[in-house]
């Protein structure tokens, strides 16, 4: 084994990590902990005082239907998020790896949504799918569909899921394509000889072999769909028609700010806290030691 | 069966020619061994026939058959790649059955032919192992064996052994000669070494800037370079050159010796002596200044200059020697086993 190098002690290293601990303290660690303490507090409705009430928030959270309807519709919104935004980028960097010419200029637009903020994407989607104004409603006319997201549910949540998902292609496909850049060309050639045409050579050795970018894909796409997703929401619906796309974030943000019931907002955002901490053991777990070769 | 037909074969990167009008016969079960140094376009011969790269002019056809604008899978080749290439995410089983799987043979037929090929290669005990778990020897044999259960028409190698050891090497170029014969498949191999082309091929063709120097076996390319580089080029240690005036059947050597040559030609040329060929001889015009000795065992070769001049010069003395530095020992030649090559062109002058 080699011999551990040991620096006289000083102050530098400290110095230097310093301001990285100093922002990990002031915008995570202590709003995270105000927001654990406040989850135990439950507040009057005139603000005059609080009360100490140990887990009762999480006790009303876990028989709160809306709660509760709140969770399913994150999972599906999460889950149609990630499945749409990754398997775009997947066939897009599936063709882009094949492009000859332009391929830089190709490559370049297909990251730009990626500088998009949140709530530019939403915005440039609610003028797009404005039911009187909207070019796609317009369209969606011919085809005997009534577009109104302001009134319609489900039309709702697919526009946000839209939304949110173009955003994220963006992100995926840079992670896909790189991946599928690291294969080695020869086995690809390999293949070809052996009597693979493309398509058969995608599902039967890139795919399988850029998996271990799917598994790390999916959890950063969920994470993303989970908290990430509120610029883009408050944007398109505000959680609306009723709460039909009021997903978890939104949610917490919906009751503390707007409901101003303090108590019951930090209990929800602790349980958001508790489940990214989840994802990334999942992440750190599972997913890095997943690689085929 | 399958011979093969390069025709005025040209391969050109937008203006620039990378080789230049090829043209080869291999017959049907045939071993061609590809030499050269790097960049003399040998792999992309070989990717040419493979179909990984296209041609710009000329044709290729594999058993009568034209093939340039063919697949690779259609061309009922198959290749052993430098680095392997095999499949990470698949058991070497599944590494040999994959294009017998796209061809759609019966299940029994691909494990028959899978169990046949491992026995061969001796890896049955490694075919539910992943690649990653195997040594480079092995992942080379799961490699030839990808290439032998495909049962085709021709074995292309490109580099095949140059990521192995050099005692593995020495090993695996044996099996691959002996593979070869029993399969009785037509192949081409493609290597910078000139040991793994001389001891390989039925015939080498020696490619340089892209120009084939010349196309014969083993033998007629040592005792009959064709020029300059490829007398270079075969034979370890290489050629001595030296540029001498010739005239009524002898070379004048630069230092002023005079040395007896199988040829009528007169003038200036150079004259090539394999140090293996240049014998001890204390009358020899050939006076060699010692600078360095390496001693081989076997052999020992001294390294150093023609007396007087900067030439240098090596030649192989058998068994051991002690000559310091500096000393002059004398050497003479037999005029059958000189060579003579034109000064400026560099091919060979006839004898």
């Amino acid at each position: 084994m080699l011999k551990r190098v040991h620096f006289p002690a000083s102050v530098l290293p400290y110095l230097l990590v310093a301001p990285q601990i100093v922002i990990t303290l002031v915008f995570f660690i202590w709003p995270a902990s105000q927001a654990m303490y406040q989850s135990f507090l439950i507040e009057d409705a005139f603000g005059l005082g609080t009360e100490f009430v140990w887990f009762e928030n999480f006790q009303i959270l876990a028989t709160d239907h809306h709660y509760l309807a709140s969770f399913q519709r994150t999972a599906v919104f999460s889950v149609l998020v990630a499945a749409l935004s990754m398997g775009f980028a997947l066939i897009l960097a599936g063709f882009a790896q094949r492009v000859v010419r332009g391929a830089m200029f190709y490559r370049t637009m297909l990251i730009w949504p990626y500088a998009v903020a949140p709530v530019l994407a939403g915005a440039l989607w609610v003028f797009m799918f404005n039911p009187t104004l909207g070019i796609f409603p317009y369209f969606l006319e011919f085809a005997g569909i009534t577009w109104n997201h302001y009134l319609n549910g489900p039309q709702a949540m697919a526009l946000v899921i839209l939304a949110a998902a173009w955003k994220q292609v963006a992100y995926n496909f840079l992670f896909y394509l790189a991946a599928m850049q690291s294969i080695p060309n020869s086995v690809i050639e390999a293949a070809a000889i052996d009597g693979a045409g493309p398509a058969r050579r995608f599902w039967t050795i890139i795919f399988p072999l850029i998996s271990p970018t799917t598994f790390f894909l999916l959890v950063i796409n969920m994470v993303y769909a989970f908290f990430e997703t509120f610029g883009i929401i408050h944007a398109v619906t505000q959680g609306g028609p009723g709460t039909s796309t009021t997903i978890l974030v939104y949610k917490v943000f919906n009751d503390g700010f707007v409901g101003l019931d303090l108590g019951g907002s930090a209990a929800q955002s602790v349980v958001l806290m508790v489940l990214v901490i989840a994802m990334t053991v999942v992440q750190f777990r599972f997913v890095e030691r997943k690689v085929a070769y | 069966m399958a011979e093969i037909q390069l025709k005025d074969l040209v391969k050109s990167y937008g203006p620039t020619e990378v080789l230049h009008h090829i043209e080869g016969d291999i017959k049907d079960g045939e071993f061609i061994v590809i030499v050269g140094p790097s960049g003399c376009g040998k792999s992309t011969l070989l990717r040419m026939v493979a179909g990984l790269e296209s041609v710009t002019s000329g044709e290729i056809a594999i058993g009568g058959r034209r093939v340039n604008e063919l697949e690779p899978s259609a061309r009922d080749i198959a290749m052993v790649f430098q680095n392997y290439a095999l499949y990470p995410h698949m058991s070497v089983r599944q590494n040999m059955a994959y294009g017998l799987k796209i061809r759609k043979l019966p299940k029994d037929e691909i494990d028959r032919r899978v169990e046949e090929a491992a026995e061969i290669l001796e890896i049955k005990q490694y075919l539910d192992r992943k690649p990653r778990q195997l040594s480079g020897g092995q992942r080379q044999r799961v490699a030839m064996g990808r290439a032998i259960v495909r049962d085709p028409q021709v074995f292309l190698f490109d580099e095949p052994l140059s990521n192995l050891d050099a005692k593995l090497r020495v090993q695996m170029r044996l099996e691959i000669r002996k593979l070869q014969q029993r399969l009785g498949v037509t192949s081409i191999y493609v290597t910078h070494d000139q040991v793994e082309a001389m001891t390989l091929g039925d015939r080498l063709m020696v490619l340089n800037g892209g120009y084939v120097e010349q196309f014969g076996t083993p033998i007629e390319l040592y005792d009959r370079p064709a020029s300059v580089f490829v007398a270079g080029f075969i034979g370890s240690p290489s050629m001595n050159f030296l540029p001498v005036e010739i005239s009524t059947g002898h070379a004048t050597l630069p230092g002023g010796g005079l040395l007896p040559v199988a040829s009528t030609h007169a003038g200036t040329a150079t004259l090539g002596l394999r140090p293996e060929h240049l014998n001890q001889d204390e009358n020899g015009p050939l006076a060699i200044e010692v600078d360095m000795l390496e001693q081989l065992g076997a052999s020992t070769l001294i390294h150093g200059r023609l007396h007087g001049t900067g030439h240098s010069i090596t030649a192989s003395v058998p068994g051991h020697a002690n000559d310091g530095i500096g000393s002059i020992r004398r050497f003479s030649a037999a005029p059958e086993l000189t060579h003579l090559f034109d000064s400026v062109s560099g091919k060979r002058l006839a004898d």
